[in-house]
């Protein structure tokens, strides 16, 4: 018992830091100058988040695809906010191992990571490659029409 | 620690010693009069020559360690600082990156001697275990290390081998979390990676003492694989052993100082030379050679955890091979049959090295699931059906008999072979590392400080310096070198009163003054080259969105693929000038027209050797822009190959040190190994 109260704090101390902790508070982010079929990429908590204004033609590709076929099964609608079917807001970090894949990049008009060859559609989905899952949307909420809150 | 010392001291000091700490009789039975088998060949200096790079790597890192700062904003400069203005500091650091991999050359020689002569086999399967346990610790030790310098290759090391452990079900995520100390790779990793990296070596000792420890109690194999039986069998340590060891070292040695020396960056990744930058991914992200064919294991298998199980159990397989080959007949000498499956796995090694380099892609993935079935294929199926069928050849009756039946002299030769081979397996794994953009290679220039006795044409980097100052410092930083530098000894050959003057052009920013306000003063030599814009985001609002890169490293932060069968000559010629080589042809690739085909967006430029074609840079050299003085002439190709010396020097500015300084080294350390040799020569006379 005693040992292992001891061991706790030693292993506890490589976790995030107050000021780690308090530097991911949420971030506002201004969506007016995103143009249609532009992204911009902000960092929250060290991560880089991907906003993309996406084109018709990008959402309908996302919303045809039969979901039962993908490897990680998820619908386009439940992926962005309602109302706001145009914004794709995912966290640019692989699933695989970590890298920031590209946008607008690879064969499903989504993202491109050059590490490994995964490939996202235009819904942050996984289509190809050794990634397991989709990019994982980030926590956040439509503050106004053109301002989302992060985090 | 092989029985009773029969170890007298003589002078009255030592004996005192001895009757309370048994110091001296622990060395002298160890060291001295340890018996060791008297047909060991060359491949068994490697024990001896990992044991130097230990402590070399101790050595040279405590002195870095020294200098370096383990914090994300000034360690990629401290670094930098370190290679440009501590004296010798290029040196100890040059020592310590090339030294990480002469260590794994031969950790893997000495891993691959003891799979061929079947040092594995009872009784030491103790010492093949902790082997594999320093092995282990060593890829921990080399990856953390890699991380320091921060650069982007470091950085996007970092985020991809710590995500490794997210594959683990369940807790993986927070298992990462806990590793980094935030949510990405940042200051806390960097921190921790730092003290741990300086921890680890010394438990890599401790755990090599248990190895030689239990390499003491087993005895060593040796080449014919049957125990010494008598006297005749063996000699002693000391000199025998100990002489062969230091000429092995002294040619290990040969081959290292000519890492050091001529091709600092022959093994390391151009890419390592820019800063880490969390936002941008370099395109190809290779580790560092010597991981190459686990990386490859990893990438072959479809499913994430799948692969990091496959990539660890490629290693810990290693430490159930006693058992996996049960054969008695310990040396592949006499097992004809598993000799070649013994070759055909090297070359399975190499070509798993080979892929981890190339883009998991097409053809690659399936080549990589064959080889790493394969390779699993060797330590699961091969090994212990072999050792089950097949006949071996009859072994020596004893190792005196071996020795009296070999009259060939072949060690030197496949030392030289081994070394070679180590060469080209090595500059294969790196140069195919190297990403492969499809765009044409930059010509090779002929430069004045290329080869083993470079030095930088003066006259050259006057002028390079001025097409600099005049064209390019309009928009690009260089932020590492300091006005002091142009007086500097191999440098461009101003004089101090010059350097002075050339600073006191420049407004510099100063302060906070008694009032706390900020100032401006002449530049003073000390100060480095003024950036033209305030910071980077600046930098990128000023020219279209591509922020300018610093020009402090960039002939060495630029390289391109020189495809085989060139990077093998590269070896031997020293060829290291991809990046002049690549900033003259870029200066000169503008084109007005684009080739057919071709579309340049908006706002960038046609440029025939920039990765793309598209570039950011507007053709910014044109003849007779900058007025030279000394009648050379005043051409667009003359401007660029000046440019490009100049930024050579600025990204090496020891280079003419380093190469003098390694021809002494070169010429000592030859006379040396021959002396070595005649020595050995003399004392093995009798013995053979």
């Amino acid at each position: 018992m005693g040992a292992a109260a001891f061991v706790w704090p030693l292993i506890s101390q490589m976790n995030p830091d107050a000021s780690t902790i308090a530097a991911g508070a949420p971030i506002e982010v201004d969506l007016s100058p995103i143009a249609v079929g532009q992204d911009i990429k902000v960092f929250w908590r060290g991560k880089p988040i991907y906003i993309m204004n996406r084109t018709k033609k990008q959402i309908d590709e996302a919303r045809a695809v039969q979901i039962s076929s993908l490897p990680d099964p998820e619908s386009d609608q439940a992926r962005v906010k309602e109302g706001h079917d145009n914004w794709l807001v995912v966290i640019g970090i692989c699933t695989h191992l970590g890298c920031v894949p590209l946008a607008h990049e690879g064969n499903y008009d989504g993202f491109f990571c050059p590490c490994h060859g995964s490939q996202y559609d235009s819904s942050g989905r996984i289509r190809q490659g050794p990634a397991p899952a989709n990019l994982p949307i980030p926590p956040y909420k439509f503050v106004s029409d053109t301002k989302v809150q992060i985090g | 620690m092989s029985g009773p010392s029969t170890y007298q001291p003589q002078n009255g000091f030592l004996k005192w010693l001895e009757t309370r700490l048994p110091i001296g009789g622990l060395i002298h039975s160890s060291f001295v009069a340890y018996p060791t088998p008297r047909n060991l060949n060359y491949w068994w200096t490697f024990g001896g020559i990992l044991s130097m790079m230990l402590a070399l790597q101790i050595v040279t890192g405590i002195i870095l360690a020294m200098h370096y700062t383990p914090h994300v904003d000034m360690a990629f400069n401290s670094v930098e600082a370190i290679v440009r203005d501590v004296n010798y500091g290029w040196l100890l650091r040059n020592m310590h990156a090339a030294g990480a991999s002469m260590f794994f050359i031969a950790v893997y020689i000495h891993m691959f001697r003891g799979l061929y002569y079947g040092s594995y086999k009872a009784p030491r399967e103790v010492l093949w275990i902790l082997g594999v346990i320093i092995y282990l610790l060593m890829m921990a030790t080399g990856f953390m290390g890699y991380v320091l310098p921060w650069g982007q290759m470091s950085f996007w090391g970092a985020t991809v081998i710590t995500n490794l452990f997210s594959a683990i079900p369940y807790v993986g995520e927070s298992i990462v979390t806990l590793l980094w100390g935030g949510y990405s790779v940042g200051n806390p990793t960097l921190n921790r990676f730092f003290s741990l990296h300086y921890l680890l070596p010394f438990v890599i000792a401790g755990v090599v003492v248990l190895h030689v420890w239990a390499l003491h109690v087993a005895g060593q194999n040796n080449p014919a694989g049957v125990e010494p039986k008598t006297e005749k069998d063996t000699v002693p340590f000391t000199p025998y052993a100990t002489i062969k060891d230091g000429f092995g070292m002294a040619c290990f040695l040969i081959f290292f100082a000519w890492f050091i020396f001529y091709m600092p960056n022959y093994l390391g990744d151009a890419e390592n030379y820019v800063q880490a930058n969390p936002g941008v991914t370099p395109a190809h992200i290779v580790p560092e050679w010597y991981y190459l064919p686990f990386y490859a294991i990893l990438r072959s298998i479809p499913s994430k955890l799948g692969g990091v199980i496959a990539m660890f159990s490629a290693i810990i397989v290693l430490a159930f091979l006693p058992w996996l080959d049960s054969a008695k007949t310990r040396s592949l000498r006499y097992r004809p049959l598993a000799k070649q499956f013994f070759w055909i796995f090297v070359v399975i090694c190499v070509l798993l090295g080979w892929l981890g380099g190339k883009p998991a892609e097409g053809v690659y993935v399936t080549v990589g699931r064959i080889l790493t079935f394969c390779y699993f294929a060797y330590f699961l199926i091969v090994l212990p059906i072999l050792s089950r069928i097949e006949t071996p050849r009859a072994v020596p009756n004893s190792i005196a008999d071996d020795v009296l039946a070999k009259s060939g002299k072949k060690a030197v030769a496949s030392i030289a072979v081994a070394l070679l081979a180590g060469a080209a397996l090595l500059t294969g794994g790196v140069q195919q590392a190297k990403a492969a953009d499809h765009s044409e290679n930059p010509p090779s220039l002929s430069w004045s400080f290329a080869g083993p006795f470079g030095k930088f044409d003066r006259g050259a980097l006057q002028r390079g310096y001025k097409v600099y100052k005049e064209v390019c410092a309009t928009c690009h930083s260089m932020n590492l070198v300091h006005f002091r530098n142009l007086a500097d000894e191999g440098g461009p050959g101003f004089t101090p009163a010059q350097a002075a003057a050339v600073a006191a052009e420049y407004k510099v920013q100063d302060g906070p003054n008694d009032a706390g306000e900020m100032f401006e003063r002449p530049g003073r030599v000390a100060d480095k080259f003024p950036a033209p814009f305030p910071n980077e985001n600046a930098a990128r609002a000023s020219n279209g969105g591509a922020a300018p890169p610093d020009l402090s490293l960039i002939a060495k932060a630029r390289s391109y693929e020189r495809g085989f069968p060139q990077f093998i000559f590269d070896f031997f010629t020293q060829f290291q000038e991809q990046g002049p080589n690549y900033i003259d042809a870029i200066l000169q690739g503008y084109a007005d027209n684009p080739p057919a085909g071709v579309t340049i967006p908006e706002g960038a430029y046609y440029n025939k050797y920039f990765p793309g074609h598209a570039i950011k840079m507007p053709k910014p050299l044109s003849n007779d822009q900058v007025t030279y003085d000394d009648g050379t002439p005043q051409t667009v190709a003359q401007y660029a190959h000046d440019v490009s010396t100049f930024l050579m020097w600025a990204a090496e500015p020891h280079l003419e040190a380093r190469k003098r300084l390694g021809m002494q080294v070169m010429i000592f350390l030859i006379i040396f190994a021959g002396l070595l040799y005649f020595t050995k020569k003399k004392v093995w006379a009798n013995a053979h």
